[in-house]
Parts: structure tokens; sequence; C-alpha cells
């Protein structure tokens, strides 16, 4: 749980790890239901719309304004996005 | 040197900026000179709700890149989230690729250690988007905060892995300065630019655990970090101190690297397809990319080595940039080819690297001018040489600098005014001369020169010397 | 019905008196259908309609959109605490076309959090209450678009289907709401909870007003590399009956687990459709019990893709003082999120990782496949022309009944989510009522045959009266 929390970057709290624990092993369980199904020979399929080669032209379009980029920002300084220390 | 003890393998990002938008939007790439998150929109800020779009001529660079590196072009190829936490990372995944990369299986030849040719073998070559650029306050490792300009962020990449077929640093740098020659002369990418080229370096001591020197932007860098390396590992080693598979990052000022503190949790990318891309199906282009692929730089030497009658080095230097070649393409046309060969081979490009400046600061029509002088006798080659350097620093055209520095070379009478005069002079060389001693004549040459103020060609007064000295 | 505002305002009735008199019933509901209200916006362009009208297929009409559909200007939280306050600086593609169409966008209604949720109780902002008895669920995520259209806090709306959310509120709330084709309406702007699986589309009060919302949304945007080029003239063609029309009835949605009364009125409605010129036969979808496993496996991990975005650097949550950015980040996530949209996340990151992959993702598309597979049999090589079924086993649950049992919660969906795996459309409308809550039938298509959908819809409505009644709690 603790590795899965940490691939996520959710902080799981211990109170609520036993709960997640819980639920998540009676979903899995479920899941595992697929496993009564031979999929040997079956195709995945990643998307039930049949389009290939979707392109868009190497053309310029319009950019947003600094301001806009920002405008949502919660910490900012001088035109870039505040972000926490990285170590 | 090579030693048979050094492995490395190159992981190169090479930044397609020669398009005209990103790879998955239309935010404009010319953002080097912009001021931060002037370039992005909805689409490469990751705002929720958007969605990514493909851009067509990138597929097309990618094609011609993985072609001139003799690679399979994958007929059916497609993009894959990769899946990981970063500030720079909007999306907090990369849309790269992953299983059916574009280009696999390729080759580039470079001169090994030992003067032979040798091949390194391309594992692949893929597609994937540039993240954005963080801005530390301070060092990455002990700055309170950073900032985030992502102008940078879903830029066209393309990436270049090689086997790990290289045994020396300078291997590496010959593989790099080859790539990015080839690429330019592909005219996907404009080397110059900051960000242009991002090498990962993957180097390991026979029997050991790889390093990882992450995120060089210049050959030399990759260069010097490697020399590094080797000699901290070998050194290390000798120590008995085990090396651990690791990450390092290469401090430019300190020409050392230092480890980049990282969880010991190994990074699990959970690669999956990207749901919102379709696949492309390419292969029916492959034949119209081939055919319309310029002259790489090999077959180019080759051809001016034939077409020009020039020495192989001479070809081989002129060729290891395109605006080289084509500025001696320009030049030969007009003057004697191999002259032209040699004063930029030999003469501009060491005044050009002497000054850190490209050949783009000099003129072809002036080097044809000076050339043209020079063969006429106007200048001697020491004049010639003068006359790059002065133009080179100040600016100018060749006849006016010729005309202002006196370059203009000795009249013949004038000359052999002073070859007489000094002849009458130097009795004593003169007498050395008659009585067997060859040197003597130097002096009396250097007289001359010094008479036209160093205005005469040495060789031409060394033979008027030897003309008058055999008269009487 | 739509049809009849727009004459009234096509006549010279105040769209401004319209959005007056939303607001203000809005503002004393109990339903808690909206998130927030864009009373600015929304009267200045009615205004501007009063004095210079303009014409277009949804003219001054009023419209309530979902909370995780992107407006301009219009804050934007998904009914989750870490997006509180988000204003995107730009519109959907829907939103665009809606107002190409001269709708007026009156505000964001209340969702399951991320969209992820089959009752509107995992919002943030608190559940909305079904207008026929305020102790139920209106279904889910599509709650709030539900809950106001049945009550008349919107003529029409907006929703999301990724499992079922838009046809189950439409369900349980007594209403119409299709999910259109995969593919036909373009996804540019809905914020993402399972890229393949979703599709934006209209929840109203009739079969017409549906097919006019889809003319003015469906159709092919550049901007959304998985949207298809196609026709979208929905209105014509919606009389032609049923005559001829062979409905696949599966017997895997009926049975055990389906409550008796549901299934009264299915079948009820099957008898009706025969009366008016269709024919009905039996088919069979024999992976419909594998379904739920796979959609939630697919689901879940797309999602945690998606939202591994929401790291309050560039909009949403932040709090206090920044650590380092893997903790600060981690923190926000923990805070910002609630326990549901946690726990899908935490799974679809397990079922990605590095050595489950094959074992859940990579089967579960299989499955996926298999389950297209039973459709495409049923549907097109079967010689049906549409299947008929109930849409939820059951009607609207109480508040807190099954939100502490996750699973429970999930097996709900359980004749909505084959659906989105296959990518075919499929329509709710309402069939009957049990015990006074409104039952569901649910009418499924081949792909990119919304029209042959609408017909069969639009009969089934001509010939009863369900679509007339109105919740008592909000008459």
């Amino acid at each position: 749980m603790d590795h899965i929390g940490w691939l996520a970057s959710i902080k799981v709290a211990e109170e609520e790890k036993e709960g997640f624990v819980a639920s998540f092993n009676s979903v899995l369980d479920y899941f595992h239901q697929l496993d009564e199904l031979d999929t040997e020979d079956v195709e995945p399929t990643y998307r039930v719309v049949e389009l290939t080669n979707v392109f868009r032209e190497d053309e310029v379009g319009e950019s947003m304004s600094q301001e806009e980029s920002l405008s949502n920002a919660p910490r900012r300084e001088n035109g870039y996005f505040k972000s926490p220390r990285i170590v | 040197m090579a030693e048979k003890d050094v492995i490395i393998g190159l992981e190169v990002h090479v930044q397609l900026n020669k398009l005209k938008s990103k790879l998955f939007c239309g935010c404009s790439t010319d953002y080097h000179d912009s001021p931060p998150n002037t370039h992005t929109c909805p689409v490469c800020l990751g705002l929720p709700g958007t969605l990514p779009v493909l851009n067509k001529r990138a597929v097309e660079y990618a094609i011609r890149v993985a072609l001139a590196l003799n690679c399979e072009i994958q007929g059916e190829t497609l993009f894959y989230r990769k899946n990981y936490y970063y500030p720079d990372l909007p999306k907090a995944f990369q849309i790269t690729q992953y299983d059916f990369p574009i280009g696999l299986g390729g080759k580039i030849l470079i001169k090994g250690e030992d003067g032979e040719e040798k091949t390194i073998r391309i594992t692949r070559v893929h597609m994937e988007e540039d993240p954005g650029r963080l801005v530390h306050a301070g060092t990455i490792d002990r700055a309170k905060y950073s900032m985030v300009d992502y102008n940078r962020c879903g830029m066209s990449l393309l990436e270049v892995v090689t086997e790990p077929d290289m045994r020396s640093p300078k291997e590496a740098r010959s593989f790099l300065d080859k790539l990015r020659n080839i690429l330019e002369y592909l005219d996907v990418f404009d080397g110059d630019l900051e960000g242009a080229m991002r090498i990962d370096s993957n180097i390991s001591l026979v029997g050991g655990e790889r390093v990882e020197v992450k995120n060089i932007s210049s050959h030399k860098g990759v260069e010097k970090a490697l020399a590094y390396e080797i000699t901290r590992q070998r050194s290390a080693r000798r120590r008995g101190v085990a090396q651990v598979q690791e990450t390092r990052h290469y401090d430019e000022l300190r020409s050392i690297t230092v480890t980049i503190r990282t969880k010991e949790e190994a990074h699990d990318y959970r690669y999956f397809p990207e749901p919102d891309l379709v696949p492309m199906r390419i292969a029916d282009w492959v034949p119209r990319v081939e055919a319309e692929l310029p002259e790489l730089p090999d077959a180019k030497r080759e051809r001016f080595v034939s077409e020009y009658g020039i020495a192989d080095d001479h070809a081989k230097s002129l060729t290891s940039e395109i605006r080289v070649a084509n500025f001696y393409e320009d030049v030969a046309k007009r003057v004697s080819p191999r002259l032209a060969a040699v004063w930029i081979a030999d003469v501009l490009k060491g005044e050009l690297n002497y000054r850190d400046v490209s050949i783009d600061r000099f003129s072809p029509d002036h080097l044809v001018e000076i050339l043209d002088l020079l063969e006429k006798g106007k200048i001697t080659e020491k004049g010639a040489v003068e006359v790059i350097r002065t133009i080179l620093d100040t600016g100018g055209d060749p006849a006016k600098v010729v005309a202002a520095k006196g370059l203009a070379k000795a009249e013949d009478d004038a000359v052999m005014d002073a070859v007489r005069s000094a002849v009458a002079e130097c009795a004593q060389a003169v007498a050395d001369y008659r009585s067997g001693n060859e040197k003597a004549i130097n002096f009396i040459v250097g007289m001359v020169m010094k008479k036209t103020r160093g205005r005469a060609d040495p060789g031409e007064a060394n033979r008027l010397v030897k003309e008058v000295l055999d008269e009487t | 019905m739509l049809r009849e505002l727009k004459e009234e305002l096509a006549a010279g009735a105040s769209a401004e008196e319209k959005v007056s008199a939303l607001f203000s019933k809005i503002k004393k509901s109990k339903l808690n259908a909206y998130n927030n209200l864009s009373e600015d916006s929304a009267f200045k362009r009615a205004r501007e309609f009063d004095s210079a009208p303009w014409s277009g297929l949804l003219a001054g009409v009023p419209i309530a959109i979902k909370s995780c559909i992107s407006t301009r200007g219009i804050e934007t939280n998904c009914s989750s605490r870490i997006l509180e306050g988000y204003i995107p600086p730009y519109d959907a593609h829907v939103i665009e076309r809606l107002k190409e169409e001269g709708a007026i966008i009156i505000g964001k209604t209340n969702m399951d959090e991320f969209a992820m949720g089959t009752s509107t109780e995992s919002s943030y902002f608190g559940p909305t209450r079904n207008p026929w008895d305020l102790d139920r669920v209106p279904g889910g995520s599509s709650g709030g678009s539900a809950a106001a259209v049945a009550a008349g806090e919107a003529p029409c709306a907006l929703g999301s289907d990724t499992g079922g959310s838009i046809r189950c509120p439409a369900s349980f709330c007594g209403i119409v709401g299709l999910k259109p084709t995969y593919g036909l309406v373009s996804r540019y702007g809905l914020v993402s909870y399972a890229n393949s699986l979703e599709q934006i589309g209209p929840l109203t009060l009739s079969v017409e007003d549906a097919a006019l919302v889809m003319e003015v949304i469906a159709g092919h945007d550049k901007r959304d590399s998985t949207s298809i080029k196609s026709d979208v003239a929905y209105l014509s063609g919606l009389d032609g009956g049923v005559e001829g029309l062979v409905c696949g009835v599966p017997k895997e949605y009926f049975g055990e687990g389906v409550d008796p009364e549901v299934e009264k009125a299915v079948w009820d409605a099957i008898s009706k459709l025969e009366v008016l010129g269709a024919s009905w036969k039996e088919v069979s979808l024999p992976h419909t019990k594998y379904a739920l496993a796979a959609y939630y496996i697919i689901a879940m991990s797309e999602a945690s893709s998606n939202l591994a975005r929401f790291d309050g650097l560039r909009y949403g949550l932040r709090l206090g003082a920044d650590q380092d950015w893997h903790t600060t980040f981690s923190e926000i996530r923990a805070v910002g999120f609630g326990p549901e949209v946690k726990r899908r996340i935490l799974l679809g990151t397990y079922a990605l990782s590095a050595g489950y992959y094959g074992r859940y993702y990579l089967k579960a598309l299989k499955v996926r496949t298999l389950i297209k597979q039973d459709f495409e049999r049923a549907l097109s090589t079967g010689g049906a022309g549409v299947l008929v079924t109930p849409t939820m086993p059951f009607p609207a649950f109480k508040i807190g009944e099954r939100i502490e049992d996750p699973l429970s919660l999930y097996m709900a969906d359980v004749f909505t989510v084959p659906i989105n795996l296959a990518g075919v459309p499929a329509i709710s409308m309402p069939c009957g009522f049990a015990g006074g809550l409104p039952i569901g039938l649910q009418i499924i298509g081949r792909h990119f045959d919304e029209k042959t959908v609408f017909r069969a819809a639009k009969a089934f409505e001509d010939a009863t009266p369900y679509h007339e009644t109105v919740p008592k709690e909000v008459a």
C-alpha cells in the first residue's frame, strides 16, 4: 500500500490504510473473476474507434498570454509557476 | 585512449526546433528569447480536459532521421504514456513511444580510437514530447523553491538510443559530432539553439554496475563528464568500493559528477498506449521521404574528393558541417577548388574556431575576392591571413582592408631596389653565401623584408636575392 | 419541452425572465443540483438576446452543464475539493457549439467527484437529492444535471457517461438521457476520467429534445483525435415509427438481481413496441457478467493516469507551507481527493504497475473485445436493429444506503457498463414507476445508429404518458 501510495503520489494516512486495504482486497477478488475466461487468442481492444493517421498541419496557432497561463496558479513569481523545492 | 574496460552508451534527445509548432499543439516553437509561460496553450499546459493532436511534419522529420541513421521504419507505430511525477511535467505523464517506436536497428560510422572506421549501432529512434524547464533559486539540492517555465513543454523530441558500443569519451564525442552533423544536413534542427540536444550517458567498467549521467547539453561536457567518471570509477574500484547502479548529474562549473539523491524505489512508469491518440500507419511514406533525403555527410565527402579533386582530409573537414560544405561549394565555383579547400579547411576554420564563431560570420564573396587577389599576386599569403583576421575582428571588405593596412604586395621594382640595396649593404653575408654558407641568404632576405616593411613576399625575395647574387 | 420554449421566445417571451425564474427556483431548492451558477454571464446573454434575438438551434434556451465540462470563465471543479476555484481559460468544443447555436449557460451541476460514482454521493459539495423522493439518490455521476432537468431547474442539461453516468440518473429521475456512440461527440474540454469509455451527452425531458441537443453537440472536432466525422441530422426521421424493427432482448439482463417491478415495466415496454409494429427476439450477450470487472479495471487504470496532473502547481488546491515537491503533492492529493477517487487511483495504479499489467489491464482489454463481439453478434450480424433492456436493476436507493460498500455500488452499473465497453449508443427513458419511483428503459443501438435509437424511443414515448409526469416534490 505504501509503495502504491508513493507511485500515485497520494499520502495514505495510517488510519486510512486498513480501510483501503480491505476494500482493495474485495475489489481485486472481484476482478479475479476474469481469470475464468480463456483469452489466449483474443486481441485487446485499446480503442473502440477504428481510426489511424489523425494529424494536424505544422502551423502556428494561438498561445495564451502569460497572465492567462498563470491565471489559476496558486503560487507564482516573476512570470513563473512557483514549485516546492525539488529535494 | 580506448580502454578495454570501458563501456559507454548514449541516449540523445534532439529537439526538432525547425518545426514551426509543437508536437501536439499549435504553440510556436520560437520561445528561446521569450519571457516565461508565454508560449503555452491549454493543451501543452495540460489543463484538465485538453487533448493532443499530432503534428504531421514531426512524423516526417522522425522518418527522415531514422532513415538517415539506417533504421528500419516500423509500419505501425504509436504513442504511449510514461507516468511519473515532476514539476516540469504538467500532465504527470509524458507522451512518448515504447513498444513499436518509429525506427529500430540503425547505425552510424565514426572514426574509432585506433583510427579505423567503427560502427556504432543505433538501438532505436522514437518520438516524444519535451517537458518544461525548471529554474532553481540556487543549486538543485539547496534551493528553497523552484520555478517552472512551460514554454518548452510539448516541443517535439526525437530520442536516439545507442547500443553500448563506445569505448572512450573521445568516441562518444565523435559519435555526437557525427550525429549532430547528420541532423543539420537533414535540416530538422538548429544545433546552436539552447536545449537543442541533451544527452544522457551510460557508463560502466567491465564487470561493474552502470552509472547514468543525465542531461548534459554540450558534446564537450559529455566528453569531460565521461572522463571524470572513468577516473572516479577506477579509483573506487582500486579502493575496493563497489559501484552501485545510480544516476548522477554533471556539474559544469566544477567539471565533476555528483549523485542525485533519489529514492531507492525503482521507477515504475506504468506504460500503456495513449488513449487520446490513434496509431500511425506510415509504411507508404517511406519511399517518398527516402527519395527526398539530402546528400548526407559521408556521400558528400566522397563526392568532394572525386568532383573537386581535393584531399580526403580536406573533404572530411569541409563536410563536418553543412554550412561549411555549402560555403565551400559556393567558393569553389569561382576559384580553384583546391585553393579554396586549403584556405577554408586549414585557415578560415581555424580562425573561426579561435574566435568561437560560425562560418555564417564570413562572406563567401569576400573569400573569393581574397583568393583572387592572392592568385593574381596582389597580396602575399601572410597578407591574406591578415585580411581574414581583420574582417572577422573589425569587419570591412577585402579591398578596403588591404588598402588600410597597406597589405598590397610590394611592386616588383620596389622589391628589386630593396634586394639590390640589401645585397650592397650585407657584404659579410654575401661573402658567407659565396663561400658556401647557404643559410647566409636568410640574413639578406631578412634585410629585404625590413626594407619593404614586410610587404615583400619572402619566397619571391629569396628568389630575387639569389638572382642578383648569381649575376655577379 | 424545448420546442415550446423556443416558440415562446421567438414569439417575444423574455429570456431574461426565464433565466431569472430558473435562478429563483434553484436558490430555493432542496435538491443541491448545482455547484455554481453563472448568473452574471447568463443575465448578460439573456438581455442581449432580448434586445436583439439571434437564431440558432437553441436560441435563447438556458442549459445546465455538468461540472466536469470546461466553460471559459466559469468555475469547473468536477465536484472536487482539489479543483475548487479552478476557472478554465477555454471552452470545451460542445460549449462552443452550444454558444454558436444561441444557448445560455446558467450553471454547473453537481456530480460524483471526477465522475466516479453511481449516486452523486461522493461530491465534495454534498449529495444531490432525487426530486421524486428527497431521501433518495438521483443516480450518478451526472446526478445534478438529471435532477435539475427533472425538477424544472433547467430545461435541458449536458452530462457525461463513462459507465452509465448519464443513463443511470436519467433512469432514477425519470427523464431522457443519451450516451452517444464513442467518437461522435468531441471530448475536447471534458475533464478525463476514462478516455476510452466516456462521451458527453444530453439529459432532457423528451426524446425530441435529446435529438435537438445532439444536433448541436455531435460532429467532428479536429482537436479530438478520436473524433469521427458523421452526419448529425437527428431530428429528421424521428417520427418514422418502429414498423419492422427487430428488438433484441438479451437474456442476461433479466432475472436474478433485477427488481421484479423493473422487469415487469420493461416487458410491458417491449409489448408496447410490439403493438407499435416492432418485433422482438431473445438474444444472448454471454460475457455480460464479466463486463463490470473489465470496465472497472480499464476505467481505474486510465483514471489513475488522468488524475495524476492534480498537484496544486498550475491550478487547484495548494496547502500551507511547501515542503519538498513529492511530499507536498502527496499531501495535497491526500486532502484534495475524496475516498472513492483515492481508492480508484490507487487501484488503477496497482493494475498498471510492473508485474500486474498483463493480469489486469491487458486482460480487461481482451475481455472488452469479447464483449464488443457479443454486441456485434446480437446487433449487426444478428439482425436486431436495437436491443431493449432495463437501464438499472432497481429504482433509486436511499442516500447512504450503498456508499459504505464500494463493491455494492459498482454492481449497480451491471447493465450500463457493457455499452461503454462496446462503444455503442444507448438511451434511457422513463417506462413506469415502482413505488412512485421512476423506472428506466434502455434502448441500445448499433455504432453510429443514433437515428434508429431515437426513432424507437420516440415511438414509445408518443404512446406512453411517463414523460409527462412531474415529480410531486417539486410540482
